[in-house]
């Protein structure tokens, strides 16, 4: 399954730097999201857009993770060439990573 | 206990007009708050001022001032924001001429002034921390430093009995936590109050971002009547408790999900939120749907806050050239690449000098690139976008140009060409030391 079934997301940005939460609808499905997705399967997902390091934050009172990954906007979002130069999409193409459903999802 | 209302009306400079005036009249708020300057726009509003120095604060100051004054004057709310961009004077002598002409003489206004430090990070040859260099290496092309100043200040300014408090750049959430400061005379080192505060600002300081704006996903996270959105109020309790909501009847929607999402907005390490007054700590926070469109926020922290203010510097980075052109129909994509390949190789055959260069196709790579991009089908049409940086204008003419061209000696059947060619202000930071930033209140006509 996707991500998009078990999690919500919104992107950030501060300079070069985009930061986008991974938020579990539901907190049973929290440890899924520890498990799979992880740093470095990020850093993979945003091959040609994200060139800096992808470090995780964990908040488990929202069941949520917070992704910083770094030299991901285009040098920054005031003197970026790219249409989306603070990277809001980025979120939505997050949720299109794929997810090994838990034993009660399937 | 002690609670205070405080409505947000406005998350960005362009935003809504209406909300605020709906916060006002409906929402029993003591307090409103504007946040109206991005990271870029004070160097932008400097460049404004330096050109008239009656000039340089927020463009629709006025449209929000006449929308809201008449009932704020009337309920005795108090309004806060960063309208002032590079020159809050000006902004709060405007702004005593508007309520003037309301027949709102008596409303006191301030401003304050000192986030300008320009002299002091010249002086210090402080290094810039996005990239190797200094303020003095920016020579030139350096147009403005702005300290982000804490909530003090206005909050003094409250204290002295402002009505409107207008400040330049400052942090976003201090415009929220200066109310509080205010309101309950909270200690400027109870680290977790201002902590448990600024999570609070930092809530509400994007206005529709909370309330169900930038959120909705049809089928998956729907929100009502989103061309009515209702901006928040946060009720904030003496002991910092806080729930967050909206004017009863309004659009849009307060949930968990919506107040998870802007908890993490902007932030990196949530256990470290650098603010001028505090260092918040998010990790803890809790968060609860306690009614409908009703959200408690609980738990957040702060320590001891640092002796550096972070500047933002404004500087002259390049120019940027970009051209555009459709295809549509049979073989739209077939075309789309060709005409960016002939424009790739006309640039190079006619000597364009820029520095970075991105071709790609509207509604197909546009936004991630190709290979994030790879599993697309074949679209109906394309919009071909070429964009590039150069360090001059004459050379950013040119990039666009190439595109445009492509009319007449391009792929068949390529529409709608537009160009464009724009300096570019950008913003890097450094850190200067807190004593070197020095606030100051002035009430107009004092």
């Amino acid at each position: 399954m996707k991500l998009r079934e078990i999690a919500h997301s919104r992107t950030g940005d501060k300079g070069n730097i985009s930061n986008i939460s991974v938020i579990a609808y539901d907190a049973k499905h929290y440890p899924l999201l520890r498990e799979q997705v992880t740093s470095e399967r990020v850093k993979a997902h945003f091959a040609g857009v994200v060139e800096g390091e992808v470090v995780r934050y964990e908040l488990p009172n929202l069941s949520a993770l917070n992704f910083v990954m770094a030299q991901a906007l285009g040098g920054g979002v005031t003197r970026s060439l790219a249409l989306d130069a603070h990277g809001k999409s980025l979120s939505s193409a997050l949720l299109d990573l794929d997810i090994e459903p838990g034993s009660d999802d399937k | 206990m002690r609670t205070i209302r405080i409505g947000s009306g406005a998350g960005y400079s362009g935003d809504r007009i209406e909300p605020a005036v709906e916060l006002a009249e409906k929402g029993d708020i003591q307090y409103l708050v504007f946040e109206c300057l991005g990271e870029r726009t004070v160097a932008l509003a400097q460049q404004a001022r330096m050109k008239n120095p009656e000039g340089g604060y927020d463009p629709l100051l006025e449209e929000r001032m006449r929308a809201v004054l008449p009932v704020c004057g009337a309920k005795g709310i108090k309004i806060v924001t960063n309208m002032g961009a590079a020159n809050p004077e000006a902004a709060a002598r405007r702004t005593a001429e508007i309520a003037k002409s309301l027949g709102l003489s008596s409303l006191k206004i301030a401003a304050i002034v000192g986030d300008d430090v320009l002299d002091a990070c010249k002086d210090g040859d402080l290094p810039i921390m996005e990239f190797d260099g200094t303020i003095k290496q920016l020579g030139n092309r350096l147009l403005s430093a702005n300290a982000y100043l804490g909530a003090e200040p206005m909050a003094e300014a409250l204290i002295a009995g402002a009505d409107i408090v207008i400040t330049g750049r400052a942090s976003d959430p201090a415009l929220f936590l200066a109310p509080m400061i205010h309101a309950f005379g909270w200690a400027m080192d109870d680290w977790n109050l201002l902590g448990q505060g600024t999570v609070a600002g930092h809530l509400l300081e994007c206005a529709g971002q909370i309330t169900g704006g930038y959120f909705a996903d049809p089928g998956y996270k729907d929100v009502p009547d989103l061309a009515r959105l209702g901006f928040p109020i946060g009720e904030v309790g003496e002991d910092g408790s806080l729930v967050i909501t909206k004017v009863k009847g309004s659009g849009g929607a307060v949930t968990a999900r919506t107040c998870k999402e802007q908890l993490l907005y902007e932030v990196h390490d949530p256990r470290q939120y650098f603010q001028p007054d505090v260092v918040a700590d998010f990790s803890q926070v809790t968060i609860e749907e306690i009614g409908p469109d009703r959200v408690r926020v609980s738990g957040g922290r702060g320590h001891q806050r640092t002796d550096t203010l972070k500047v933002s510097v404004g500087y002259v980075d390049s120019y940027i050239g970009e051209g555009q052109i459709s295809y549509a129909g049979p073989g739209a994509l077939a075309r789309g690449r060709l005409a960016l390949e002939i424009v790739r190789e006309r640039l190079k055959l006619t000597g364009v000098a820029s520095s970075e260069l991105r071709f790609e196709l509207v509604g197909v790579d546009s936004l991630h690139g190709a290979e994030v991009s790879s599993h697309a089908n074949e679209p109906y049409e394309v919009r071909v976008r070429v964009a590039g940086r150069t360090e001059n204008l004459r050379e950013a003419v040119r990039i666009g140009n190439e595109v445009e061209t492509l009319y007449t000696n391009g792929p068949a059947a390529g529409g709608g060409a537009w160009k464009s060619a724009r300096d570019v202000v950008a913003v890097a930071s450094v850190l200067l030391p807190r004593e070197l930033a020095k606030p100051q209140v002035r009430f107009v006509g004092a």
